[in-house]
């Protein structure tokens, strides 16, 4: 049971980054549908670097730049892909969905070709992504709980508690809701709407990377796998399941963690009845999705979700 | 207003949308043809770096991917038939503003419904009318999966792009789910039933797909420009107030539109697995439900532009794998040529839709 619950707390902090990204973008207005795709380069780029770092020092392994330098260059390979959203859906005005759906092609594909031009196996440098406080193993079920997890998780959530107090008790955040929900009315409050979309993009995708980077380093201990994009896809259902609340993605990413791991765990489950299992994410997300949008008026998406702006047409 | 200040006020470049009419159609095919060929050179010249070779010979590796032998064309043929159908399906909702992106779920169900009909019924009647219990089940289990999203937002605005991509996953799942419970031997992998499949004709087995959907093409395209009720899909895309103002029934239009989405989804799945493979795996679509939704925006839902969307990205898809295997790069080449083709392609809409003005100097402005 506990060896379950870490690892669905494991699991559920790439969640959670990558849900706490996809929010941060929505709140500026954009339906970012190319986070698969981000979260994909974010972890090609930070194993790609890992790999390099490797390759150049040899044995001369320093523990903090083996952990530094692939975060950094996974916030900037995600950060990167957000710039190219951003650039064509604000300032090029393009559709985002279609947009979206194009750069998940495209960082699907980018992180493949990268992967195969390294490698697959980054099991050494997560060992460095894994190491947990010494003491944690003498205190039992409460260090095994609480203290035995690797830098991400503590990471996630990290930026998910800064990222709820930026968006809710911050002027920034303040503008950048006001931005998402009627960029009109921002744009004659004086609000840079386009500043605001491309910041909360870059950041929100950076963010995302991270989390495709934990996946690889932290949960699957650095054993490549080519199926980032449908965890992607998961981080952009917990958005709507944690009704565009990182807090509350906190407690959400684990659910969804735990469903996604349930199967295996579970004992008594036929062999077929596991794949039924792993629909339970998708199904209670929409079944928060149609229960949010029957009753209240609170919980709703952004109201310029998806819409582009454009200060002349009225 | 003095001249320092309309200087100050004026910013040096601004954007302006343009009048639509004014743009003639050789006008609109430069724009897109400078953008194509564009993306063209940026991919030659990365495939040039990744591999060392001369970007003519991977030009001329990816021509004979795709017309290389008669089979590779009747491939391509094939490719771009079954993209086109599910982006036919796709467009009626689209052109309502309705962003179904869960084409790749109605598909693969409709796909799962009739591999159950021909395993279950396969053996009890003639094949005739099995046929025509394929079609019936494979048309209506992909209404079905439309139908759900449809009713929520007609009712009560549920966001229609999270929902049908969760149908998605939904559908997924369950083709894993009977996969196992199908395959008695556990591994998931069924064989094809060939006998039970669509006739071939012409001793062409893709002739009879390539046919269906061209008749589909022109079928969506009359239905959308011609009928009243393609009429009521421009006016409730363009503006719902609007076609509720002149009398339409908005909410029977979105579920009507989907029901017509989803029933076109049943078709291309009973051309996947009754024409095609005989058999379904998880990734029998493969993402076209995805790929489709592109194919028929940057058609501008224009059904017999279509063709030619669709076609550019098969070749593509097919021309990349050709240069993958010719120069042993990564396949993914091909995902990544696609995806900088199609942003080009996007992003190159914006100068059709607006135009830059740059600041005029002072003196013509005094």
């Amino acid at each position: 049971m506990l060896a379950f619950l870490v690892s669905a707390i494991r699991l559920g902090m790439t969640f959670l980054l990558g849900s706490t990204g996809e929010t941060i973008t929505e709140k500026s207005g954009h339906l970012n549908l190319g986070i698969p795709g981000v979260m994909c380069v974010g972890a090609a780029c930070g194993c790609y670097a890992e790999y390099m770092y490797f390759k150049a020092v040899g044995a001369a392994i320093s523990p903090v730049l083996a952990v530094i330098i692939p975060l950094i260059a996974s916030l900037l390979g995600g950060g990167l892909m957000g710039l190219l959203f951003s650039f064509l859906t604000v300032t090029l005005r393009a559709n985002q969905n279609v947009t979206g759906l194009a750069i998940t092609t495209l960082g699907v594909g980018m992180s493949e070709y990268i992967i195969d031009e390294a490698s697959t196996i980054f099991t050494k440098g997560s060992k460095y992504f894994t190491a947990h406080l010494p003491f944690a193993d003498d205190l039992g079920w409460f260090g095994e709980l609480f203290l035995s997890y690797g830098v991400f998780v503590y990471l996630a959530l990290i930026i998910a508690i800064v990222t709820t107090y930026v968006l809710n008790k911050t002027r920034v955040g303040l503008h950048l809701r006001a931005v998402g929900e009627n960029p009109a009315t921002a744009d004659a409050a004086g609000i840079n709407v386009s500043l605001y979309r491309y910041g909360a993009t870059c950041i929100g995708c950076g963010i995302a990377g991270l989390g495709g980077l934990s996946f690889i380093m932290d949960y699957l201990n650095g054993n490549w796998e080519y199926c980032v994009d449908a965890i992607g896809w998961l981080a952009i259902a917990l958005v709507i399941f944690t009704v565009w609340k990182p807090n509350l993605a906190i407690f959400g990413s684990i659910i969804f963690g735990a469903l996604y791991i349930a199967s295996s765990y579970i004992t008594g489950v036929s062999f077929a009845g596991k794949e039924l299992f792993k629909m339970l994410p998708y199904i209670v997300t929409i079944l928060v999705l149609v229960v949010t949008s029957m009753r209240s008026k609170k919980n709703q998406p952004p109201q310029a979700l998806g819409l582009p702006y454009f200060r002349e047409e009225r | 207003m003095s001249k320092t200040e309309s200087k100050k006020r004026t910013p040096f470049v601004h954007i302006v949308k343009r009048d639509p009419a004014s743009l003639t159609w050789y006008h609109k095919l430069l724009v897109r043809g400078v953008a194509i060929v564009a993306a063209l050179l940026v991919c030659g010249v990365l495939i040039t770096l990744l591999t060392g070779k001369n970007p003519i010979e991977v030009y001329g590796s990816m021509i004979d991917g795709v017309f290389g032998s008669s089979r590779r064309v009747w491939n391509m043929l094939q490719g771009v038939a079954m993209l086109l159908c599910v982006s036919l399906a796709v467009t009626p909702a689209f052109k309502m503003k309705f962003w179904n992106i869960g084409a790749e779920g109605q598909v693969l169900i409709s796909g799962l419904a009739c591999v159950a009909t021909m395993m279950f019924l396969g053996d009890k009647m003639p094949l005739w009318l099995l046929l025509t219990v394929m079609t019936v089940v494979s048309i209506l289990s992909g209404m079905i999966w439309a139908l759900l999203p449809a009713v929520f937002k007609a009712y009560w605005n549920t966001n229609e792009t999270l929902f049908t991509l969760m149908m998605n996953y939904v559908a997924t799942q369950l083709v894993a789910y009977f996969l196992k419970v199908f395959v008695k031997d556990g591994s998931g992998v069924l064989s094809p039933m060939d006998q039970y499949g669509l006739p071939v004709i012409g001793g062409q087995a893709y002739l009879l797909n390539i046919i269906l959907v061209a008749l589909i093409t022109v079928v969506v395209y009359i239905y959308l420009k011609y009928s009243k009720q393609g009429y009521e899909i421009s006016v409730v895309g363009e503006s719902e107030n609007t076609a509720r103002y002149i009398g339409i029934n908005v909410k029977k239009v979105i579920i009507r539109t989907m029901l017509v989405s989803g029933a076109i989804c049943g078709i291309a799945g009973l051309l996947l697995v009754g024409g095609t493979n005989h058999t379904i795996s998880t990734t029998t679509v493969g993402g076209r439900g995805f790929t489709a939704i592109m194919v028929s925006w940057l058609a501008k839902f224009n059904p017999l532009y279509m063709i030619l969307t669709s076609a550019l990205v098969i070749f593509l898809e097919k021309g990349a794998q050709q240069v993958s295997t010719d120069f042993r790069i990564s396949s993914s080449i091909s995902d990544i040529v696609t995806g900088i083709i199609l942003l080009f392609i996007i992003g190159c809409e914006f100068f059709l839709q607006y135009r830059v003005v740059i600041r005029k100097n002072r003196k013509e402005n005094a």
